[in-house]
């Protein structure tokens, strides 16, 4: 039954990747990469890998094809060449792949316990990490404190992305901005009515996700995410100009950058308290309630970043876009 | 042996054909759309490796034994938000390609800098 599920899913995504590939509307290949986003996210269910399975659906699924939508109606919807070359570029791929393929024949079968991937840290990780840290969600042990450095730089990638985002398209703001009439899909009844039921199940949804990522399936990437969409869904029914008056563009740079302070600030503490860089034990008396501790402060640290960077980045794209879009 | 491996080889597949459109596809917009299902195939192997026959996901719970790989699950989370960033990045590139030349599609970029 699980195999079934399993082979379907990935059927399906290799039929949107092909289809991906043949259609010539922009517009619709961005709609498949949607599809493709979503199906992914339910392939990972099926895995096992729920926390992997929340952030896909909402960053494969929400926030990229709506990014892609903001460029497209910048750049224009139709592609105009041709595919170049297209039997050379086929036959290169397919030695690539045969040879990628010839290379699984070696590898353990999938599934396998006794696979070398099973058998490095992830023994020590499934074992020890309920006492070491005292939390059910190993996803979250290993994410925020056995790998806490590692996700420290990743944070930083994705805030300075969004200082890139924000450099390459700067709003003309200061100059006079057209009151954009056609901004926003709010005239519509149902979307609206739709809407208002459903945003504060999302943001709710989002915190929930976040204060219980300990516990069950999330954290806060996934809550960042989550909560992102939920504002993009606002702005993109009510319109720019309503959404950065209910979240200032100006509050998000300052929280964008309190997130990777907060994690950054763990860090410190806990080496000045004399353990190592994010070493969250010394941060209380018993070692397990530090590592609590630690884990809920950069949890948040990583929410409001990401959260604040993605909206910063709706913001910037939706801005540009309709600033550009009547040329195209 | 089919039943072994299938999961990679599709995964193969798929990598292959975002190859595919980044390398034939003179579009940018539509090179990156290929670059997500090349990352996402990525993703999607790491799982596949992860996953553990009878195992259930990484949350301690009464009476569970076998969970699948955390570790992976951790890389691709952090990898997941990490590449929408950079794509959104990728993107606004585009969009002051498109402000700078007028165009996105690869040939009439080339011959604008050739005329220069």
């Amino acid at each position: 039954m699980g195999q079934i599920l399993d082979f379907t899913l990935l059927f399906l995504l290799l039929v949107t990747a092909v289809a991906t590939a043949r259609v010539r509307d922009l517009f619709a290949a961005v709609m498949l990469s949607g599809i493709y986003g979503l199906v992914s996210a339910s392939f990972f269910v099926t895995m096992d890998a729920v926390d992997v399975a929340f952030t896909e659906a909402a960053v494969g699924a929400g926030v990229f094809p709506l990014l892609l939508l903001a460029v497209l109606a910048m750049v224009g919807r139709y592609e105009k060449t041709a595919y170049r070359r297209p039997w050379a570029a086929l036959i290169l791929v397919t030695i690539t792949g045969a040879m990628l393929v010839n290379g699984t024949l070696d590898m353990p079968a999938f599934g396998s316990a006794d696979s070398p991937a099973q058998q490095h840290v992830a023994q020590r990780y499934i074992e020890e990490s309920p006492e070491e840290i005292g939390i059910p969600n190993m996803v979250t042990s290993v994410l925020a404190s056995y790998r806490g450095y590692d996700t420290l730089g990743e944070v930083v990638v994705i805030f300075t992305a969004a200082i890139g985002v924000l450099a390459l398209l700067p709003s003309l703001g200061g100059g006079v901005r057209r009151k954009r009439e056609s901004d926003g899909m709010g005239d519509h009844q149902v979307l609206r009515i739709v809407s208002k039921i459903l945003m504060p199940v999302i943001l709710l949804f989002a915190l929930y996700v976040q204060f219980h990522g300990e516990y069950g399936p999330g954290g806060g990437f996934q809550a960042g995410v989550i909560f992102a969409a939920g504002i993009i869904l606002y702005t993109m029914l009510f319109g720019l100009d309503t959404a950065q008056a209910v979240i200032k563009p100006s509050v998000l740079r300052v929280l964008a950058a309190t997130g990777v302070l907060l994690y950054g600030g763990v860090g410190l503490l806990s080496f000045l308290s004399g353990a190592n860089f994010l070493d969250y034990s010394a941060l209380a008396e018993d070692p397990v309630s530090g590592q609590h501790i630690g884990i809920i402060l950069i949890e948040l640290g990583v929410g409001i970043t990401v959260a604040a960077a993605i909206i910063l980045i709706f913001f910037a794209f939706s801005e540009a876009a309709g600033e550009n879009g009547e040329e195209t | 042996m089919v039943t072994d491996f299938y999961n990679y080889w599709i995964v193969i597949a798929l990598m292959m054909i975002g190859f595919f459109i980044v390398i034939v596809q003179g579009n940018l917009v539509k090179k990156l759309i290929g670059l997500n299902i090349f990352q996402t195939s990525v993703f999607i192997f790491y799982i596949s490796i992860a996953k553990v026959e009878g195992g259930t996901a990484p949350i301690l719970t009464e009476g569970v034994v076998l969970y699948s790989n955390p570790l992976p699950h951790v890389l691709i989370l952090t990898a997941i938000v990490v590449g929408i960033a950079t794509m959104a990045l990728a993107l606004s590139l585009v969009v002051r390609i498109h402000k700078a030349y007028g165009t996105i599609e690869e040939e009439e970029l080339q011959e604008r800098d050739h005329e220069c």
